[in-house]
């Protein structure tokens, strides 16, 4: 992949990664993910036609005037159901695969992933809390139903659980107006240990809400609607826009917080902004998904992998990719008979293989390259 | 040694600082230093471990804030300047820095840039400049499109001089820029430091442990022990087996080469 270089051969000086060759892995990948949303609309297990499909599509979205030609229950199909459904899991993937990308920069962990320091457990004893709470006490049922912003009360739960979390545990983490990685870490897992405890009891006390908690647990696009969508998408657009504008200091972070600092980076600011924001990213996806695995953890070590560790082009390209897996894995969870799956069962199941593949691969090619 | 009235580029007034100890008695490491570094100077820091080198470089970089004191910059106290621009003018080389796997060595460099960055996404062409620049001045021109697990330490050594030589400081800070490396890269990253100096006019303190060499590379030598500066001056008055002897409690005697042109210092335990 790499070759080697004559020393001291003049030619003119590669400073950052081109800009062509990142136009090219953007603009490439981003055509490749509208084809793969249009094909991930178009089909399902029921039978739409490519025809109807891009009739609707060109209809609702675009707005040409065109005769209605399509069954009413077509256009419900397409436009009510797997359209948000696809939408979601591109917001979802995509954001949880750049903020996986931040989390491995900023703990220097390859392990870490979105969820590592408290969101995931956070987000899952909230929205336990919201299915579980009415059914042991029957009073809280009356808010049950409800919704704010559109959202349900599981998903603010959710929300605001993951978030909440985040920040108690930075907080903690926090001593002499200094937060160390390593304590960082512990005390996310300290925290999540004691929510996961209770998303336990929970679930053990839940009887007939088990199935729902578990099924949120595993992760599911299947609520996917559009207005959720309208809740997940700025927050999640926000944070990628001040997340990339950020990419010189996430770079720097690298080097080490010492040599980041005399490089003109005030680390501990850059440290909390940069949880923050890709907690944001997080939560939000969590809220509308569930906890859907690996696809935070893999992805970026992908893209490492094929186009390098500079973050001006990592976080575009880990929102594209990330957009893109979870497209694919929901389409697969979806065709399998009988109604389908849940979407994190499919990123486990195949996520999984895939990074220890991915593992041996890359511990061959460094034994390569150093050779 | 300098006799110029004008304001120097960097100086420690009194300076004191101790690290918190959790539980027990802050750690003293500087008592009371009094330095100052005028612009265009080539110091060496000498002093036994713990004697508080780091700790000075670190309060000159800003990343250390001083218990008592003053710690001035280019006339301005180090915590008054805004991260950014102290950074524009104050370059450290650690004893220790990670390189990031997977950034080709002119990439690295180019981090280098960070405090002079004016565009959100690209360079300008001063920062290409500056980088081609810093790659020639470390001799790491050839490095260019490595990456960090193909460099020996050597070639690490050089592409950390160029990091911090790309940042375009005024005040240079080396903290044991020759550990690890053998004496001929010792001796050839000494010169070339030496060289930059001259040409460009960069004022640099390099903390160094080997006596002889710090002897042979700069003109003025400052002696630290137990948190003070013990000597400070040209390195044949600082330099001397008594001062050696009271800072590392070690025997010397001063050996003059044939030549006579220069003096060695040799340990007799």
């Amino acid at each position: 992949m790499r070759t080697a270089v004559a020393a001291g051969e003049a030619r003119p000086l590669r400073m950052g990664g081109s800009v062509t060759r990142s136009l090219v892995v953007l603009g490439g990948g981003a055509v490749l993910l509208m084809a793969l949303v249009i094909a991930a609309v178009g089909v399902g297990s029921a039978d739409v036609s490519v025809g109807d499909t891009a009739a609707i599509l060109a209809h609702r979205l675009l707005g040409l005037p065109l005769p209605q030609t399509w069954p009413a229950t077509a256009e419900t199909i397409i436009f009510d159901i797997r359209l948000p459904r696809v939408l979601t899991a591109m917001l979802v993937g995509g954001g949880l695969a750049m903020a996986g990308t931040v989390f491995q920069a900023l703990l220097r962990n390859p392990l870490a992933d979105p969820y590592v320091i408290g969101t995931a457990a956070g987000a899952s004893f909230g929205a336990a809390l919201g299915i579980a709470a009415p059914l042991v006490l029957p009073a809280l049922a009356i808010g049950a139903g409800s919704s704010l912003l559109g959202l349900g009360v599981v998903q603010l739960l959710a929300f605001g659980g993951g978030l909440g979390t985040v920040l108690v545990v930075y907080a903690v983490a926090r001593s002499a107006g200094r937060v160390q990685v390593i304590t960082l870490l512990l005390t996310g897992y300290a925290v999540s240990s004691v929510l996961a405890a209770m998303v336990a009891l929970l679930m053990f006390m839940s009887g007939r809400a088990l199935g729902a908690i578990f099924g949120w647990l595993m992760g599911s696009l299947a609520n996917a609607s559009w207005p959720a969508l309208a809740f997940a998408t700025p927050l999640l657009l926000a944070s990628f826009v001040l997340l990339l504008a950020r990419w010189r200091r996430i770079n720097l972070l690298l080097l080490g917080d010492a040599q980041a600092a005399s490089l003109g980076t005030d680390v501990e600011r850059e440290k909390l902004v940069l949880t923050l924001l890709a907690t944001l990213a997080t939560s939000a996806a969590v809220a509308v998904s569930g906890t859907i695995g690996f696809v935070g953890l893999v992805v970026p070590h992908l893209l490492r992998l094929l186009i390098g560790p500079d973050h001006r082009l990592l976080l575009p390209a880990s929102l594209l990719a990330g957009a893109g897996l979870l497209v694919l894995a929901d389409l697969g969870a979806r065709l399998v008979p009988g109604g389908g799956i849940p979407v994190g069962v499919v990123t486990a199941l195949i996520g999984a293989p895939f990074f220890l593949w991915l593992l041996r691969r890359s511990r061959l090619a460094r034994v390569e390259l150093s050779a | 040694m300098t006799t110029a009235v004008a304001t120097p580029l960097a100086s420690l007034r009194d300076v004191q600082f101790s690290y918190a100890r959790h539980g027990r008695e802050p750690l003293d490491v500087l008592r009371g230093v009094d330095l100052e570094l005028q612009a265009g100077e080539l110091v060496a820091l000498l002093g036994a471990n713990g004697s508080g080198k780091t700790t000075l470089l670190r309060l000159l970089s800003g990343a250390l804030h001083a218990g008592a004191g003053a710690v001035m910059v280019a006339g301005r106290p180090v915590g008054e300047w805004p991260r950014l621009a102290l950074a524009q003018r104050v370059a450290v080389l650690p004893q220790h820095m990670e390189l990031p796997e997977g950034f080709r060595v002119a990439e690295l460099v180019a981090m280098g840039r960070a405090p002079h960055a004016r565009r959100l996404f690209g360079s300008t062409a001063e920062d290409e400049l500056a980088v081609e620049r810093a790659l020639r001045d470390a001799n790491a021109v050839d490095l260019a499109d490595r990456y960090p697990h193909e460099l020996s330490g050597g070639e690490r050594q050089r592409v950390l001089v160029a990091m911090a030589l790309a940042q375009e400081p005024q005040l240079l800070l080396l903290d044991e820029p020759t550990l690890h490396l053998d004496l001929a890269h010792q001796v050839s990253l000494l010169q070339r430091l030496r060289r930059l100096h001259a040409q460009r006019g960069l004022t640099v303190l390099a903390v160094l442990h080997d006596v002889n060499l710090a002897a042979a590379f700069a003109p003025r030598v400052v002696l630290l022990d137990g948190g003070r500066v013990a000597a400070d001056g040209a390195p044949d008055d600082v330099l001397t087996p008594e001062a050696l002897a009271q800072v590392f409690g070690v025997r010397m005697e001063a050996v003059t080469t044939e030549s006579g042109a220069r003096s060695l210092i040799l340990s007799l335990d």
